[in-house]
C-alpha cells in the first residue's frame, strides 16, 4: 500500500575508486578531483571525492528499484551538501532511505535521505514518480 | 565575473547528439542495472554537462568553469531517453547572484528531440571566490 508516511526500506550502496573511474567513463565527467588524490588534496579537499552526480545516480537507482524501472520517474532533485570522501582501497557507504510525502492519483512524491559515514551528503532530495505513464512504455 | 547581460540568454547547440544503447548500457551498468531499455533518470547529465559547458564557455558570458562546484541539480523528465533519440541541447542562465563573494549561477538545459521537449535540467553552480 502506497500512502503518505510510508517508508521505503533503506538500501546501502558501496562506493570505491573503481566505481568512480567507471562512472567517470560512463558519464564523461573526468574531473581529476574524483580520481587523482594528489590533485584533490592540492585544491583543498581531504581526499578524492565521489561525483555528486554519482551519488545522485545511485539515489536514482534506489528510486527506480522501488518504482519498478526508470520510466515512471518524472522529477528528481537534490542538493550536494557534503562530499562523499573515497580514500584509496576503501569502500564507503551511501545509505539511502525514503519517505512518501504525497499521493495524488498515480503521482507519488518521495523525500529521500542519503548519508555516507553517518554524514548527510544529499539534502532536499525529492522525486516525483508517476505510475500513469507506465503504459506508454 | 559573469557578464550580467548573459542572464536570460539561451544558447542553443549546433550539434544533435544521437543516443546509443551502448551509452545507456554503460551508464546503467555502473549502477548495477542490466538489460535496460530506457535511460536511468540522471543519464541526461552525460549530454548536458559537456554541452552546457561548451555553450556557456563563450568569453562574452564570463563564467569561470575551472573554479565551479556543483551546488544542486534537478531533472524534469517529460519522457525517458531511449537509444536512437537525437537530442539538441539549449542552455540558459536563469539566475545569478553573488553571496559571500561566491558567484551562484543557475543553468537550465533543455534537451529537445525535434520540437519535443524530452528533459529539462537545472544545475546550480557555485564559482568559489
Amino acid at each position: 500500500m502506497i500512502e503518505v508516511g510510508s517508508v521505503i526500506a533503506q538500501k546501502v550502496f558501496w562506493i570505491d575508486r573503481d566505481l568512480l573511474k567507471a562512472y567517470a567513463n560512463a558519464s564523461g565527467d573526468q574531473n581529476p578531483i574524483h580520481q587523482d588524490e594528489v590533485f584533490a588534496k592540492s585544491v583543498g579537499l581531504p581526499d578524492v571525492i565521489a561525483h555528486g552526480m554519482l551519488t545522485m545516480a545511485l539515489v536514482g537507482k534506489f528510486i527506480t528499484d522501488w518504482a519498478g524501472g526508470s520510466a515512471p520517474v518524472k522529477e528528481f532533485s537534490g542538493r550536494f551538501v557534503k562530499p562523499v570522501i573515497v580514500p584509496a582501497g576503501a569502500k564507503v557507504d551511501l545509505t539511502v532511505s525514503g519517505t512518501i510525502t504525497e499521493v495524488h492519483g498515480d503521482d507519488v512524491r518521495i523525500d529521500i535521505m542519503a548519508t555516507s559515514a553517518g554524514v548527510k551528503v544529499l539534502g532536499m532530495s525529492k522525486a516525483l514518480v508517476s505510475f500513469s505513464q507506465m503504459s506508454s512504455l | 565575473m559573469l557578464n550580467p547581460d548573459s542572464v536570460g540568454r539561451t544558447f542553443t547547440g549546433a550539434d544533435v547528439v544521437t543516443v546509443t544503447q551502448s551509452e545507456i548500457d554503460a551508464f546503467a551498468g555502473v549502477l548495477g542495472e542490466n538489460n535496460v531499455i530506457v535511460a536511468p533518470p540522471t543519464f541526461s547529465i552525460r549530454i548536458t554537462l559537456a554541452q552546457s559547458q561548451q555553450l556557456l564557455s563563450d568569453p562574452d558570458v564570463g563564467l569561470d568553469w575551472s573554479r565551479l562546484v556543483h551546488g544542486d541539480q534537478k531533472f524534469q523528465i517529460h519522457r525517458p531517453i531511449v537509444a536512437g533519440d537525437t537530442l539538441r541541447c539549449s542552455s540558459t542562465i536563469e539566475n545569478y547572484k553573488v553571496a559571500a563573494g561566491n558567484e551562484i549561477v543557475t543553468v537550465r538545459s533543455d534537451l529537445h528531440s525535434g520540437n519535443e521537449l524530452i528533459v529539462s535540467t537545472w544545475s546550480t553552480l557555485v564559482v568559489r571566490s
